[in-house]
């Protein structure tokens, strides 16, 4: 157990359990499926739970890592690592993905295997994601998710699942192939300053890339990950894709799929060109673009007649949120926004859950078909406030402590930016406390919605533990938090150490990093040294 | 063993795969009329078996040729450049026999004669990528373009394959007279047709005949932009590859690019890369129409075959990106691309043969809707070809693309690239819009024929060689890396890579620490 739980195999082990699983719903019978594809998620759940536990908070190195060489001509290895962002990724992830499955039971109906096994798919290809400490495998695994989403949205979809299914299809690839330009060109910057190719994160780190450079390298990575973001302008294949896609994949979509777009900001594209990511109009654009995103997002919202459209926008605004943390880069507003990326993950994937029961029951989806429902289903309009207050970020649930950590963080450095910032909370219960009224309250004149029966078990026990995480870090988010500060603040020290002004012309010094190959050449060095004063 | 070139055995062990091959086409040929002599019947299926038999002869020569035989200049190269691309050559042609032994069956078209000339094209086209000179990159070329443009028309009952085939010949005869001209004028300045001593005259830049010369160069590549079909020379590609049988229009997509590539990089990026200033240019821009212009065509083709010839033009132009970059690591990235290339090429058109039935009649997109549904490895195996040409990740089309996009960066080329990437882009979404037929659309009516073992065992070979490609390239990389270095180059070629170097180590005390 504890040397499992001490190396890098549990994480390759994670990424094994989907895939087999993936096939043996494919060999197996369709009936079987869904039971396979259930069992195969909690294994994953059971095995990945423990981390939190083994996780050593206080320090930023990564841990479980291993690298071994894979395509060794080319410098490639599988590596793996988790800190603490990942940490939280990957058991968000693995929360998530048994409760989706459970939720698509009755909702799935036909080529089950198919289904599921494209579920599956997509789990290693995020959790993959989420553990790569390599750009070639990072993209591998960044672009193998694209096909099963493509199919989930487009075979399992609604009407216009095709046009939604391409849509988000071009524009996250569109993406990724200029970062793919851009791993190219470090991979070269490598080979020119160390005399041999690597795609290894650790490796890249130790460039030192000419400003302007970074700037089109910034520009590159970050696209890609502003589309996934997504950030304002590129946000709208967004809306389709969440609104036609079956319940599963709005769930995977919002709760996973976004925070990647969040998490290669963290891990790569912010860290690998740091004069980039702390250039002032950079910084500008992106805090304008979120602050943006926050309030157009909202008003947009205010007036969608189906309620998961209008879901579909809150993850825009919050997203913006989760920007504006990232890029005021203080420590508050970085916890706070690794945190919100949480708590979006269980609130949206919760609500969408919450309105795929009631499409299943009426199948509609206009706030307007509905009304009263309360009386008859009382369970779901609990759930559905409670996940509401919180997604609104009501103090005593998860999404207060995110929103606030985050307007503290950016205060400190952009006052003007988190006062406006602030508004986005309040037009946040101006669409989400409406909608509740609209669906759960108000008179129950419709007939079809007397008949309404309430959440069966399955459907409780699906929610239950988003219910519960949502109070539980909402009182008491410490250890959460403890896991996170300490690669936040390496990060932020890593950063403000190698930011250099756009026309710098001298050599950046190269930090003390936790990184193993760094410190084996700092000792070389220094033993030099020494034997040459011994001389 | 070690050839000099001073006998004429030296030439024919130098070229034994090729002579083995045209041996197993001939003998094909005679035994097979003698056999049936004027019965209008069938061939025996030993014809196909004894096709694949020389085609294993001659990859097995080719093998021995790499690991004995060391070899001085001559007419004819013996180097690893020329060797892999005989591999790539000879497992295209293998598997293009496993497809058409299926083909030839359903369309009942089994005659010995089809395979005596698949035979002979693929010796032509081994001849050109081994030519060290101008007229047997001729002869090679000739050979391998007339069996193809019988191959084009071979459906003779069917009109389009006629036109096809026509269209083929003329356009090919008219690409041929370029490079013959081009050969021609080369002669006529050097007085000799050995590319080295051809390139000597370049080098040492005497200004008499120089304009000659230089349009002897540019016909040179006009000829073989004809025979990669390379835009603005690409009309002829999609009407020849639409109208002929599909067990010929896998085949020629592969093989005749790939001979005429790996001919065209050893005479361009090798042997004329002290005229690089001249050539680089002409080769950019035709690299950034080719990948631009068959792109956007492609998007709005509905019949696949068509499509799959559009995308097999554009692969031309990744390719020529690799051209374009003029280093031994350029001509690796093209090497591997070609091997993948041929790979996936091949599995996508024997699958649309096979959806295509009888007649190549169901062609269009809306033929293939539910085919991932109704026909699961019939669909699946598309699925990993189509993404593969698209250049996704985990198969072998994404790392070669990769491949090619790192010889571009490294050379510099970061518009053609970023174009790349850009073209890519455009690509993805007429492949995909197979894929969203066969999956998210239900109900083409027309049954797809069930295959026969020898379609099943080149299918799984290709998509298997595909992800394998995609997954663990290491050993296969490292071979055409050697094979991208290892190519006998003009004397003057190698002196102007030297040039420089006898400054570096000049003096060599200046830069080390004075006792």
């Amino acid at each position: 157990m504890g040397k499992l739980y001490g190396t890098h195999w549990i994480l390759t082990l994670l990424l094994a359990v989907p895939l087999t699983g993936a096939v043996a719903c494919l060999v197996g019978p369709e009936r079987r499926a869904r039971w396979t594809a259930l069992a195969t998620t909690l294994v994953a759940l059971a095995l990945s739970l423990p981390l939190f536990w083994t996780f050593s908070t206080g320090t930023a190195e990564f841990q479980n890592a291993a690298s071994f060489p894979w395509i060794e001509r080319w410098g490639i290895s599988y590596a793996v690592g988790l800190d603490g962002i990942s940490l939280l990724m990957l058991l968000l992830t693995t929360v998530l993905m048994p409760l989706v499955v459970a939720g698509s039971f009755s909702q799935i109906g036909r080529r089950e295997r198919a289904f599921y096994a494209s579920l599956l798919i997509l789990m290693m290809g995020m959790l993959g994601v989420f553990v790569s400490l390599d750009l070639f495998l990072f993209y591998m695994f960044w672009e193998v998710m694209l096909i099963p989403m493509y199919m989930i949205i487009g075979i399992w979809g609604g009407k216009r699942r095709i046009y939604s299914a391409v849509k988000f299809f071009l524009f996250t690839a569109a993406g990724s192939l200029l970062m793919l330009v851009a791993i190219v060109a470090l991979v070269h910057l490598h080979q020119q300053q160390f005399g041999e190719a690597s795609f290894a994160y650790a490796d890249l780190l130790r460039l030192s890339i000419p400003p302007r450079l970074q700037l089109w390298l910034f520009g590159a990575f970050g696209l890609a990950f502003a589309i996934k973001v997504p950030l304002f302008p590129l946000h709208t294949w967004l809306p389709d894709a969440h609104v036609e896609a079956p319940t599963a994949g709005s769930v995977i979509l919002a709760g996973i799929l976004l925070k990647m777009g969040v998490y290669g900001f963290l891990r790569f594209a912010i860290p690998l060109f740091p004069s980039a990511a702390m250039n002032r109009g950079v910084v500008a654009v992106i805090l304008l673009l979120g602050l943006i995103g926050i309030v157009y997002a909202a008003w947009v919202a205010a007036v969608q007649p189906d309620a998961k459209k209008l879901i579909a926008y809150t993850s825009v605004a919050h997203l913006g949120f989760v920007m504006l943390g990232v890029f005021a880069l203080t420590p508050q507003s970085l916890e706070g926004a690794i945190l919100q990326m949480v708590n979006h993950g269980i609130s949206t994937g919760a609500l969408f859950l919450l309105i795929g029961m009631i499409y299943e029951r009426r199948h509609t989806r206009l706030i307007a078909d509905f009304g009263g429902i309360a009386r008859v289903m009382p369970f779901f309009a609990m759930a559905l406030t409670v996940v509401a207050l919180s997604s609104i970020g009501l103090p005593g649930t998860n999404g207060f402590v995110g929103e606030f950590l985050i307007l503290v963080g950016t205060f400190q450095r952009y006052p003007v930016v988190a006062v406006l910032a602030t508004t986005g909370v309040i037009f946040a219960a101006a669409y989400m406390l409406p909608m509740v009224q609209r669906i759960i309250l108000n008179p129950l004149t419709d007939d079809e919605n007397r008949e309404l029966s309430d959440l069966n078990g399955r459907e409780r026990a699906v929610l239950a533990p988003l219910l519960g995480l949502i109070l539980l870090i909402g009182v008491y988010p410490q250890p959460f938090l403890d896991r996170i500060s300490p690669s936040v603040n390496s990060l932020i020290e890593y950063v403000e150490a190698r930011a250099l002004p756009m026309e710098a012309e001298q050599e950046p010094e190269i930090p003390a990093v936790a990184f193993e190959l760094t410190q084996r050449e700092g000792n070389h060095t220094l033993e030099e040294e020494r034997g040459e004063i011994g001389r | 063993m070690i050839l000099d070139f001073s006998s004429n055995t030296d030439y024919l062990v130098a070229l034994l795969p090729e002579g083995l091959l045209a041996l197993a086409a001939f003998g094909i040929l005679l035994a097979d009329v003698f056999q049936r002599g004027d019965r209008p019947e069938p061939s025996g299926a030993w014809t196909a078996y004894a096709a694949i038999a020389g085609t294993l002869i001659a990859a097995a020569a080719n093998l021995w040729l790499l690991l004995e035989v060391d070899a001085g200049p001559g007419l004819v190269a013996v180097d690893g450049f020329r060797l892999a691309a005989n591999f790539i050559l000879l497992s295209g042609t293998l598997l293009a026999l496993l497809f058409a032994i299926d083909y030839q069956r359903r369309e009942s078209m089994h005659v010995g004669e089809f395979y005596a000339l698949l035979l002979l094209a693929t010796v032509g086209m081994m001849v050109l990528v081994a030519a060290q000179d101008l007229l047997l990159i001729f002869l090679g070329l000739e050979l391998m373009s007339i069996a193809v443009y019988i191959l084009t028309g071979f459906n003779r009952t069917d009109p389009r394959s006629a036109e096809a085939g026509l269209k083929y010949f003329l356009v090919g005869a008219f690409a041929s007279a370029f490079l013959l001209y081009g050969i021609a004028l080369l002669y006529g300045v050097t007085g000799n047709t050995n590319i080295a001593d051809v390139v000597d005259r370049v080098v040492t830049g005497s200004a008499e005949g120089e304009v000659m010369l230089l349009a002897g160069v540019l016909l040179l590549l006009i000829g073989f932009a004809y025979k990669v079909a390379a835009v603005p020379f690409h009309m002829w590609a999609p009407d020849a590859y639409e109208g002929a049988p599909t067990s010929v229009t896998g085949y020629m997509a592969v093989g005749v690019k790939t001979a005429a590539f790996v001919a065209l990089l050893r005479v361009f990026s090798v042997q004329l890369a002290p005229a690089a200033d001249f050539w680089t240019g002409i080769v950019w821009w035709l690299a950034m129409l080719t990948m631009i212009v068959p792109n956007l065509v492609a998007l709005v083709q509905n019949n696949v075959k068509r499509m799959l010839a559009y995308s097999s033009v554009a692969h031309a132009g990744y390719l020529l990106v690799g051209v374009a970059a003029g280093t031994a690591f350029g001509r690796a990235a093209a090497l591997f691309y070609l091997a993948v290339y041929t790979l996936m090429t091949l599995g996508a058109f024997a699958i649309l043969s096979l959806v295509a039935g009888k007649g190549d009649r169901h062609m269009n997109l809306a033929d293939f809707r539910g085919l991932g549904w109704r026909r699961p490895a019939l669909g699946f195996g598309l699925l990993i070809f189509l993404l593969s040409l698209a250049g996704f990740p985990p198969t072998g089309g994404f790392v070669a693309k990769l491949y090619i996009l790192r010889a571009a960066i490294d050379a510099g080329e970061v518009t053609l690239a970023v174009t790349l990437v850009l073209a890519s882009l455009l690509s993805y979404y007429y492949y995909l819009r197979v894929v969203w037929k066969m999956y998210f659309e239900e109900g083409a009516d027309h049954d797809v024929a069930s295959s026969n073992g020898s379609f099943r065992l080149g299918a799984a070979l290709c998509a298997a060689g595909v992800l394998l490609l995609g997954l663990l390239p290491g050993p296969v990389l490292r071979g055409f890396e050697w094979a991208g270095s290892d190519i006998v180059g003009g004397a003057a070629a190698t002196t102007a890579i030297e040039a420089p170097r006898p400054d570096a180590p000049a003096n060599p005390s200046a830069g080390g620490p004075a006792p």
